[in-house]
Parts: structure tokens; C-alpha cells; sequence
């Protein structure tokens, strides 16, 4: 018997955003008195990585082939592994790609599924406990899974991943696939900076900043503290910025540790995709924008003064 | 080419939201519904573009009470050709695909549509679980998707980028921002949507192991602290030592 956490490679590697949901594995694996297991499908060149995030095994499937990412094949790999290892309770990251083969893995399974877990589990004999937000963040709800077999996808930052733990055995496996049903035309991503729905760090801005060509103090901001940039969705409709960055109920929903919002009002449509932030920080000169009943942290007055004075104050931390 | 969109009801984004019955209940009273948006101005206007190119059928599904033809109603007016409501209450969204895929499985479409998530439980599970129980490819997250001979591509948004696949029907897919304009009804569409055919069906028994217990509301934040614009050692030192994020 095991739990189960499916980590997601890219370059060849575990993401660094899998060995969350590895921790939280064994943390609920603990709970229950079964191990945690890590299944990774095609090239790992770090699997036993898995062991320093608390998998007490790795399956790995298919080393060393290049295994397109597709639900249909995914989906046949992680539930023959689940039959295989009696597997419990099957974890996967509340990402692009996680969302949907968990879905897919839960109904091959017959196993309840909560997406977007946002904290620990409780286990109460068959029943697993657990929480999510809903209501694009304005509550949360506390559901009981039931079945032989549970399927959660772990929402980011709700744990911090501790690599204290030792290297962990692989178990290599092949699994026969099938000809994938769709082909991989091209793959385009930003390089060089952490994906936002990852990000531990955010600055964003809005209509505030009057032109796109201001944005280099936005950029000398977030390079101070290594965090990624967002928008509002009036900048990314009108091209000032590209629209991947845009967060909000329409854009990306994020859940950072620090969120810094400049020159951005704070329409409902975009808190409903920032409200998860840990610690918010609100820099707008007006005193009525609503987004400061949101703030743990607010700074009145004008950005084009304020946010360069705030990178000199990083800066000064820093060296 | 024949298409069929899923679309559900959702409470409006500005909906004041509230539980009754010791917290097990979402509270009804006062709160304004929509058509889920991404269900609206993404997977239904695409599909409605797709079949004004090249000819065919749109047909909108939802799973839900006889309430919920007001939306049902706009969706036609919009474009749809005809509806099917499933006629029950959905329990989960296992309950939710299983009418889906139940009522599709035997309909020969060549592509099913979903918004990426409902904005009351966003969740994201409907359209894979689809997908799963009729053994169709899965794209999520469609930003862009176009016909391409015999065969489609399209762009998928992928942690930090995109991803453009080519995938022949049938499938299964669930759309982001960017795969269409919204639409709004005019009064032609609003006027024909009321001669246009929509199908009553009624459920089919799904065994259910997910419930709500109940909701909580968040904790209210303790209000904003207000940092002097001149003293950003100040906010940065209360990020580092009283958040601790920095």
C-alpha cells in the first residue's frame, strides 16, 4: 500500500514544483502508516532527488524514452503502477498538465477526486478529510473522499518542501504505450524566470504605469528579489504586456508567498485570481482603490517615486 | 461537423458569497447567475466559428434543474443550433461528466467542448473525466484552435509557456482565455433561441464519493498596515522579519 505522487519532469529533470506535492506524499503516507512513492515517466536525470523530498521509493517509467505528454498514455502508465503498488492515495500538482490527467486517472480508478488541495489531510479510516478554496478564493470548502482509491491535485505553496531526507531507490519499469493520439507541433516557454502559477515572488502592475515603456522599474524590481512579473488583464488586453503574464479570474491564478500589486486598482475579476497570496503589498496613489481592503501592506503615494526607492531598500538587504 | 458544448451555471463573479445550514449550504438568496464565462465567450464561440466555417452542428449540454434554462436560453441566442439538459442536480463532477459522456457516448461528435474550470468550484475535472469515459484524447486549456485539413491544431497553455499540438477528432477540449471574442446575443438570435429544439433527458444513477462537508469562510485580513511612501526600509524590513517572505 502506498501513496502515490505523480512527479512532472521538463529538460529532463523533476520539476522543482514536484517535490512539493513529493513532501506532502509523505507527510499523508506517514498519516496513514504506508509508504511514499514517486512515479516519473520518460527521462529523470535527478529521480533519486525524489528521496531528499521524502519519497521512500521512485518508480520510474519508461527511462530514458522521450514520452510525450498525453492523457491517454499518462493515464494507462500511472494507473497500472497504482494497481500494481496498491497504491491509496495518488498526489499530483494542481498544474497545466496535472489538472486533467488527474481527472482522467481518477475516473479509469472509480476514485473520488478534490482538485486544488490547499492544505494537510486528515484520515479518519476510509475517509480522507480535506480542504480547497472555492468561489475563486472567497471560501473554502471541506470535502470527505470515500472510495477504494483517492485522487487530489496539491495546490502550490501549501507546503514548504524540505530536502532533508536521503536519495531515494529506483524501481525501473517499461510499460508498453500505445501511438500517442496527438503530436507535439512546437513548445514555446518563457526561459530564464520562474513560470507565475510557481512563483514564490510576484510583482505586478497595472494601467498605473501610463505606458509600457516605464515597465523597466517593474523589471528592476522583480530582478532584485528573483521574482516573476504579472499584470493586470487591461495591460495584457491592450499589448503593453505579454498575456501569459496576466493574472486574474480570466488570466493565471496564482497563490505567491508575496504578491506587490503597483498601480492596479483591484477589480474583483482580479483579486478572484490573487487573494490566495500569502502577504499582499498594494503601491497606488490613489487612497480609494479598493485593492488596499485587500493589503496586508500598503504604500500611498506615486509608484514612479515609490517603487524605485523600494528596489534601493532591497538592494541595501541584499548587499 | 458536429459539436457539442458543455456549459454550466455558475454565481456571478460579484456574487456576495454566503452558507446557510450551519455552513453546508451555499446561500441562494440575492445571488445573480451567469453563464460559466469560460464556457461562454471561449468553448461556445469558438465552436460556433468553427461550424460557420465549415458547416455543421453545435449543440450545448448542461447538467442541471429546469432553472437553468435561462442559460441554456442565452446560448442558443448566442449561436447553438439546439440544447439537451440533463436533468438533475449534479452531486460532484463526477456526477456532472458521467451525464455528460452518458448522453454524448453513442452521438458521434467530433469535438466536446468545456470551459478550463467553473468559477464556483474551480476545479478543472469535467473535461478530463469526459474524456476518460468515452476514451477520447484530452487537450485543456485550448488558447487557440483551428482546423487544419482533416485535422486540427491547437495551443495549449502549458506551465509557463504554450504548446502547439496537431490532433485529429474526436476529442475532447477545454478552453482558456484567448480561443474566442465573447459574443453578445442580438435580438434576432434572442428571438429564434425560442424555437430552437432543447431536449429533456433524464439522469443517470452515479455512485458518489466525494462530498461537501462544508465551507468556510476565509479569516478576515487584520487590515492594512500603511508604510510611509519615504520609508521603503520600513516595508522591507516588516516583509522580511513580520511576514517573513522576503
Amino acid at each position: 500500500m502506498s501513496v502515490l505522487v505523480f512527479a512532472e519532469t521538463q529538460n529532463n529533470k523533476i520539476k522543482k514544483s514536484s517535490f512539493e506535492p513529493i513532501g506532502y506524499g509523505r507527510k499523508l503516507a506517514d498519516l496513514m502508516g504506508v509508504e511514499c512513492q514517486a512515479i516519473i515517466v520518460g527521462t529523470a536525470e535527478n529521480a533519486s532527488d525524489a528521496g531528499l523530498y521524502g519519497a521512500q521509493s521512485v518508480i520510474h517509467v519508461n527511462h530514458g524514452a522521450s514520452v510525450n505528454f498525453d492523457c491517454i498514455n499518462y493515464s494507462k502508465i500511472i494507473c497500472s503502477v497504482a494497481k500494481e503498488k496498491g497504491a491509496k492515495v495518488i498526489v499530483f500538482s494542481h498544474s497545466s498538465s496535472g489538472k486533467g490527467l488527474a481527472a482522467y486517472v481518477a475516473t479509469k480508478l472509480s476514485a473520488g477526486i478534490v482538485s486544488g488541495v490547499n492544505s494537510l489531510p486528515t484520515v479518519e479510516g476510509q475517509v480522507l478529510k480535506v480542504s480547497k478554496s472555492v468561489f475563486s478564493g472567497k471560501a473554502s470548502a471541506n470535502f470527505s473522499i470515500d472510495s477504494e482509491i483517492k485522487v487530489i491535485t496539491l495546490a502550490g505553496n501549501t507546503i514548504k518542501p524540505d530536502s532533508g531526507g536521503t536519495p531515494a531507490t529506483i524501481e525501473q519499469m517499461e510499460i508498453v504505450l500505445d501511438a500517442p493520439k496527438m503530436n507535439v507541433l512546437s513548445t514555446k516557454r518563457q526561459e530564464g524566470t520562474v513560470p507565475l502559477p510557481e512563483a514564490e515572488l510576484v510583482v505586478s502592475a497595472g494601467r498605473g504605469m501610463k505606458d509600457p515603456a516605464n515597465w523597466n522599474i517593474i523589471e528592476d524590481l522583480a530582478k532584485t528579489i528573483g521574482a516573476t512579473t504579472a499584470c493586470s488583464r487591461p495591460v495584457a488586453d491592450t499589448g503593453w504586456r505579454p498575456h501569459h503574464e496576466h493574472v486574474g479570474q480570466t488570466g493565471v491564478a496564482i497563490r505567491p508567498n508575496l504578491y506587490i500589486a503597483i498601480g492596479i486598482s483591484g477589480a474583483i475579476q482580479h483579486l478572484a485570481g490573487v487573494n490566495n497570496s500569502k502577504t499582499i503589498v498594494v503601491i497606488n496613489k490613489d487612497p480609494e482603490a479598493p485593492f488596499f481592503k485587500a493589503a496586508d501592506y500598503g504604500v500611498l503615494g506615486d509608484l514612479f517615486d515609490v517603487v524605485p526607492r523600494l528596489t534601493e531598500a532591497l538592494k541595501k538587504l541584499e548587499s | 461537423m458536429k459539436l457539442l458544448v458543455c456549459i454550466s451555471k455558475t454565481p456571478d463573479t460579484t456574487a456576495k458569497i454566503s452558507f446557510v445550514e450551519n455552513n453546508t449550504a451555499f446561500n441562494t438568496d440575492g445571488v445573480q447567475y451567469i453563464m460559466n464565462p469560460y464556457d461562454e465567450w471561449y468553448a461556445l464561440v469558438r465552436a460556433i466559428e468553427l461550424k460557420e466555417a465549415a458547416g455543421g452542428t453545435v449543440t450545448v449540454i448542461n447538467v442541471g434543474p429546469a432553472s437553468n434554462d435561462i442559460v441554456i436560453r442565452k446560448a442558443l441566442a448566442i449561436g447553438a443550433d439546439d440544447a439537451v439538459r440533463i436533468d438533475t442536480d449534479p452531486t460532484s463532477s463526477m456526477d456532472t461528466a458521467s451525464q455528460i459522456a452518458n448522453y454524448a457516448k453513442d452521438q458521434n461528435f467530433d469535438i466536446i467542448f468545456t470551459g478550463k474550470e467553473t468559477i464556483d468550484y474551480n476545479g478543472a475535472e469535467v473535461a478530463g473525466m469526459i474524456a476518460a469515459m468515452l476514451d477520447l484524447p484530452f487537450v485543456s486549456f485550448a488558447s487557440k484552435l483551428d482546423q487544419d485539413g482533416d485535422s486540427f491544431k491547437v495551443t495549449r497553455d502549458i506551465e509557463g509557456g504554450i504548446e502547439e499540438i496537431g490532433i485529429q477528432g474526436p476529442f475532447v477540449v477545454s478552453a482558456a482565455k484567448g480561443l474566442a471574442e465573447q459574443r453578445i446575443p442580438n435580438m434576432r438570435g434572442i428571438m429564434m433561441a425560442k424555437r430552437k429544439p432543447m431536449n429533456i433527458i433524464p439522469p443517470v444513477t452515479v455512485e458518489n464519493h466525494v462530498t461537501v462537508d462544508d465551507y468556510t469562510l476565509p479569516v478576515e485580513k487584520a487590515g492594512v498596515k500603511m508604510i510611509d511612501p519615504e520609508n521603503m526600509d520600513e516595508l522591507v524590513r516588516l516583509l522580511k522579519e513580520e511576514a517573513k517572505v522576503i
